[in-house]
């Protein structure tokens, strides 16, 4: 069976798992829910013959999942209410979306089609990776030596979102209780 | 090493949750039968896999330039572990078990250390994050240059901040059950 | 194409999320699918028939896949974790100043 039947069964079944997730009112079979497009997101890049970005999404997907249920389960006063402008911003939302999701079918046409890349610079990096590297991983010679720099910025970006998560949430811990639990 | 937990099976106080005054004067050292966290079967459980998990996360970090992985599926893998901990235990014995302080000074370090690898190769190679260090042979550990290092750096990295965000957050979230 | 064309439709169910839902959660669970159909239709562009991944074995080389999308998507995907719980942090602080995660009460209380 060729691999793009198989992508094509995962992502109408990752869909239909976001509309779901979307559309649920109890937070926490929603947030499961979102499981289902994590892992579809996973056994995707399998198919697609990437297994770094397998074992890194489904370890994001675990991560994500012990983030969201530790942060928001167990408060009961969290309730959805249905109101007109919910309804408004709902059909406006839905009838967007599809104008944009037909309007840019033909722009799709103008992409090399599936399983025909383009590989220009990327021939490079296959034929003279090893040799120039060392590294029998292509994608970690490329992540830490032929563009280490964008590894550099990413983690910029990483430090920058801890530390704003941090400074979000220690004031308040020094506001609540006075610094008792501030060292 | 688990010879005080015998009586802690046969004790029925571990199933309330107020806390026992006898808990303060038994064995300080290893407070795992206190009244946070979950029950002995997943303490028992974290105790012996948290370590094996730990060795899995360096072993993807360590070969990640010859398999599959990398500093950042390993470094999610370590933090994972530690999260296992945080969440079987709860956050006093993971204060007194790890030195939060000395992990977010290894996470503000080791992005200190990438810029220092890359000016090291500014200086020895003429570019900077140049590939300084000898390449060696192709598929053996010790390989690669500056890759494994790099590789070292950045699982620290992604390992450290995942972990203590985690941290920041349940500790937010208990202060908050009391506030509401 | 049509990989293509339903990987756009995953992304557009997320922004439909951002636009319509008025439940910070429900906010914050749409970006996550956004981030995923944004990773996946960068790895659908590196596939190449019959081709296996782009890891060195020993034996014979058969073509690789592109590696230079994995790679960047691979330093993405972090990066998404790491704005996901600046997110989380950001609506918990909400929550603990308003008492609702609805941003139409939310922009109601402000002030």
């Amino acid at each position: 069976m060729p691999v793009e039947t198989w992508l094509t069964f995962t992502l109408g079944f990752m869909i239909l798992g976001s509309i779901v997730a979307l559309e649920l009112k109890d937070i926490l079979s929603s947030i499961i829910a979102i499981g289902i497009v994590g892992l579809g997101v996973s056994m995707s890049f399998l198919f697609l013959q990437a297994p770094d970005l397998a074992i890194v999404q489904f370890l994001f997907e675990i991560f994500a999942l012990i983030i969201l249920v530790r942060a928001f389960i167990g408060k009961e006063n969290h309730q959805l209410e249905s109101s007109s402008t919910n309804k408004v911003m709902t059909g406006v939302g839905i009838v967007a979306a599809a104008a944009i999701f037909f309007l840019s079918i033909p722009v799709f046409r103008l992409l090399p089609p599936f399983g025909e890349p383009l590989m220009q610079v990327s021939q490079h990096y296959l034929d003279a990776g090893a040799a120039e590297t060392g590294a029998a991983n292509l994608v970690a010679s490329v992540i830490l030596d032929y563009r280490a720099y964008d590894t550099l910025g990413e983690v910029t970006v990483l430090f920058t979102a801890i530390l704003g998560a941090f400074a979000i949430l220690r004031s308040t811990a020094t506001h609540k209780t006075a610094g008792g639990d501030h060292e | 090493m688990s010879k005080p937990k015998i009586t802690v099976i046969i004790d029925p106080d571990i199933y309330k949750d107020t806390p026992r005054p006898s808990s303060d004067k038994k064995d300080t050292s290893k407070p795992s039968s206190g009244k946070s966290g979950m029950t002995l079967i997943v303490k028992t459980v974290t105790r012996i896999t948290v370590w094996m998990i730990i060795l899995y996360g360096f072993y993807i970090i360590l070969h990640g330039h010859l398999t599959p992985g990398g500093g950042f599926g390993g470094g999610v893998i370590i933090a994972l572990a530690l999260l296992n901990v945080l969440l079987a235990y709860g956050r006093d014995f993971t204060q007194k078990w790890l030195n939060i302080h000395l992990l977010e000074n290894i996470e503000s370090l080791s992005a200190l250390l990438f810029v220092i690898v890359g000016i090291l190769g500014l200086f020895v190679s003429g570019s900077f994050l140049a590939n300084f260090l000898s390449k060696g042979q192709l598929f053996a550990v010790v390989s690669a240059g500056t890759i494994p290092l790099l590789n070292i750096i950045i699982g620290f990295k992604v390992a450290m901040s995942l972990f203590l965000v985690v941290w920041v957050l349940a500790g937010i979230k208990m202060s908050k059950g009391d506030a509401a | 194409m049509t990989v293509y064309l339903l990987c756009f439709a995953l992304f557009l169910v997320g922004v439909y999320g951002v636009i319509a839902k008025r439940d910070l959660i429900k906010i914050i669970l749409s970006i996550g699918i956004m981030g995923y159909a944004a990773n996946l239709f960068l790895i659908l562009f590196a596939y190449k028939h019959g081709a296996t991944f782009p890891i060195l074995t020993g034996g014979k080389v058969s073509p690789m896949v592109d590696p230079l999308p994995q790679a960047l998507v691979l330093t993405s995907i972090v990066i998404e974790l790491g704005t996901t719980a600046l997110l989380v942090a950001l609506v918990v602080r909400l929550f603990q100043k308003y008492g609702t995660f609805d941003i139409a009460k939310i922009r109601r209380l402000r002030g």
